[in-house]
């Protein structure tokens, strides 16, 4: 390898344009996916402002009933599957190749493809607003028998549109999913084996793995309620010998492992992102990837746990009670390394680092009440109350989507080549922490207290910690503000970012910020090292000393 | 944009990892209908509709013949195209195409001789969805190749056609494998 030629040169085009076509480039494609999940992320947070003014007062006196129950329903599906799954695939898009040294994924115009599908089917999504009936209203797990319901009898209607969809979004997973495996597996720098991959990879690789998985299953259990729906079938229906808990198998099957496909690379991202603020090792690295692929393992065997009410047999009570309890092993084996991570180290406390501080607090508060579900009897007693909804937005809010602005924050110097704002960053930080935990924490009393979801009102003994839970989304809904203002003023006129701005190990580290189109090229290091040697003073990989002057010296001449 | 090609990707070999993961995740779907399947008959009361006494299984066993035989020929053809016989590739490989042709021809025969439809309750459901989703993948798998045959008359083409060759055989093989589950779990398994 000769130094001359390396590092590449910084990319010549930064045309805006290049973000609103079909490009391959899966630095744009990432970028595009962040954007749009963004974009989708303030109509699902919006519709999430109309439910908490719902509920501010006992009565339902915002919107109609009908229409309380669409809102329900399209905020769940938008933030799931245009929201969180976009994201994460935005990531995996922007960090994936770079952590490895590939210069794109391994089949770019099917990324390409597989992003495209995410404006079309979030269109036919929104778009159902507006056809008779509008929206679905079956929640975001749509069940039948009330899935299969059309009362007005058109053949266009919002829940059909719903499965069209979600059936859309999985071909879009599966074709990301494929695409992030075969990258992994086969295009990794030269002497990065498994056991010298970011932990991220790894956490991706499993993820994707479950989508590959589990999503055909959902898609098939899918095909046959649109069926159902519209063609006059009787797979779900008792009367004609089928039956809905079939519909809920299959529903779960993939739903639960979802859960993971969300949360396994938010792991990832707070495996990246401890050590570099702690200036130490990450704890116990092979026992942190491996780990996940025991969580993958079991995540598979659990999802009957979402149907203890619905009439299944004791042993599936039983084994599924045991198999989800067993799963916070893995999980746990994860939080000790991050917190072994933490311990005694030098905490720079920038707000991605406050970001994963936040998460893993709240992870661990959903972990808890994930035991407390587990148990059969605590689910029958909670199941449809307030207690789920508060257990999985802790999850998904309280730990992924901190995790996710953890990411942001850290990787927007090397993707965007320019600092965001620390202060307006560390208000974002206190408004999330805050709005989350005021939002969410009140969901778990007044589900033990017996509210159910998915009403718009309720009695008025439930008032006090409604109210507290609204003020909570109403600070979570400002929260967004500094957020947007950040990335829109940084993106615009930041400081240069220099190619290493937080001092990490790792290659997407020895780029230049942003890196260019081809990033190595072929001039791809070799990985001599584990990652994360924090405070060890080994290089990552050959030349690093080389690498990275030449990198300083061509920030200081541009 | 800068001109640089894009190097390690597009890479031939890439593509069949590749689609090997996607039979993988593909073969997931027949999973769940099969196990939908199994489901609903075992806890069915009255599987049959009224009317039927059952499905035939004689022309489904000559398509079961077929198909297991063009498995065998385009094995055949592989061999041929990896010791450069091109002429005999082209014969085996056509020769698959019509087995699979047949096999669909036999499908729609069955088809439109039956005495029940997809809304005949969750019998005729399971079957036309099962034996439709099938019909649709050895559909796919005679397009496919026929887009391989068209290939092999492109002169130089053989640098990245002979993985089309590969993921279309294997593909084959896999509509061939799930036919023979279909087959059991529809024909062979009639009482409930």
């Amino acid at each position: 390898m000769t130094s001359a030629t390396f590092p590449p040169s910084p990319p010549e085009n930064t045309s805006w344009s290049r973000y609103f076509g079909f490009n391959t480039d899966a630095k744009v494609i990432g970028i595009q996916y962040i954007v749009t999940a963004f974009f989708f992320f303030l109509i699902g947070g919006l519709l999430a402002m109309i439910i908490r003014g719902e509920l501010i007062t006992p009565a339902a006196d915002l919107v109609d009933r009908t229409v309380y129950n669409g809102i329900y329903t399209m905020h769940g599906t938008i933030m799931l599957f245009l929201f969180i799954f976009p994201v994460l695939n935005g990531l995996n898009n922007l960090l994936i190749p770079t952590m490895i040294g590939a210069p794109d994924m391994a089949f770019p115009r099917l990324n390409a493809v597989a992003f495209w599908l995410v404006p079309i089917f979030g269109a036919l999504l929104i778009g159902s607003f507006f056809v008779p009936g509008g929206p679905a209203y079956s929640g975001w797990w749509s069940y039948p028998p009330v899935s299969t319901q059309n009362p007005l009898g058109h053949f266009i209607n919002g829940q059909g549109l719903w499965i069209t969809a979600v059936a859309l979004s999985g071909v879009s997973s599966i074709m990301g999913a494929l695409n992030f495996v075969t990258t992994i597996l086969r295009m990794r720098a030269p002497g990065m084996g498994f056991f010298r991959m970011p932990v991220f990879c790894w956490t991706a690789l499993a993820a994707q793995s479950l989508q590959l998985i589990g999503l055909p299953a959902l898609t098939g259990g899918a095909v046959m309620l649109l069926m159902d729906l519209s063609f006059g079938t009787s797979f779900y229906q008792p009367e004609g010998g089928g039956d809905p808990v079939l519909y809920q198998h299959f529903f779960w099957f993939y739903s639960h492992p979802a859960v993971y496909v969300i949360i396994l690379p938010v792991f990832g991202i707070f495996s990246e992102l401890f050590p570099v603020y702690s200036r130490k090792p990450l704890f116990g690295y092979v026992y942190v990837c491996l780990a996940s692929f025991i969580i993958v393992a079991l995540g598979l065997v659990v999802w009957v746990h979402h149907m203890f009410p619905s009439g299944v047999a004791q042993w599936m009570r039983n084994f599924f009670m045991f198999s989800t309890m067993l799963i916070a092993v893995p999980t746990g084996v994860k939080v000790f390394a991050w917190l072994g991570t933490i311990w005694r180290g030098k905490l720079r406390l920038t707000t991605p680092m406050l970001f994963c501080l936040g998460g893993l607090f709240n992870f661990v508060f959903a972990g808890i009440t994930g035991i407390m579900l587990a148990t059969v009897p605590v689910d029958i007693h909670v199941s449809n109350t307030y207690f789920v909804v508060g257990h999985f937005h802790y999850v998904i809010y309280g730990a992924a989507v901190m995790g996710i602005f953890a990411a942001i924050y850290h990787w927007f110097p090397k993707f965007i080549g320019r600092m965001p704002y620390e202060g307006l960053g560390k208000v974002h930080f206190l408004f999330t922490f805050v709005g989350a935990n005021l939002n969410f924490l009140p969901m778990h009393p007044l589900g033990l207290m017996g509210m159910p979801r998915r009403v718009s009102s309720y009695d008025p003994e439930f008032a006090f910690w409604n109210v507290l839970a609204s003020l909570g989304a109403f600070l979570l809904g400002v929260s967004i503000i500094p957020f947007l203002l950040n990335m829109v003023s940084s993106w615009v006129r930041g400081p240069k970012a220099p190619h290493n701005p937080w001092n990490a190990i790792g290659l997407e580290w020895l780029l230049p910020s942003p890196p260019p189109e081809d990033n190595f090229g072929e001039h791809v290091p070799t990985v001599i090292a584990r990652p994360y040697g924090y405070g060890t003073g080994e290089p990552l990989v050959e030349h690093q000393a080389e690498i990275e002057n030449q990198l300083t010296l061509q920030e200081a001449s541009a | 944009m800068t001109a640089t090609p894009h190097l390690n990707t597009e890479h031939p070999k890439h593509n069949l990892t590749g689609f090997i993961i996607f039979l993988c995740s593909e073969s997931v779907i027949f999973l769940a209908f099969f196990s939908g399947f199994a489901l609903l008959k075992t806890a069915a009361l009255n599987w049959l509709p009224p009317g039927v006494e059952g499905l035939e299984w004689r022309t489904p066993l000559l398509n079961t013949v077929v198909l297991i035989s063009s498995s065998g020929t385009i094995w055949l053809a592989e061999r041929c195209m990896s010791k450069g016989n091109l002429m005999g590739f082209r014969a085996f490989w056509l020769l698959t195409m019509a087995l699979g042709a047949y096999f669909l021809y036999g499908q729609a025969l069955e088809w439109s001789g039956l005495q029940f439809g997809l809304t005949s309750g969750v019998f005729g459901g399971t079957f036309y969805l099962l034996t439709g989703f099938h019909g649709l993948h050895v559909a796919t798998g005679v397009f496919l190749m026929g887009l391989m045959l068209v290939k092999s008359f492109i002169p130089q083409n053989y640098a990245g056609g002979e993985q089309g060759v590969q993921a279309t055989s294997l593909f084959w093989h896999f509509v061939d494998v799930i036919w023979i589950i279909l087959f059991v779990l529809i024909y062979v398994w009639q009482r409930s």
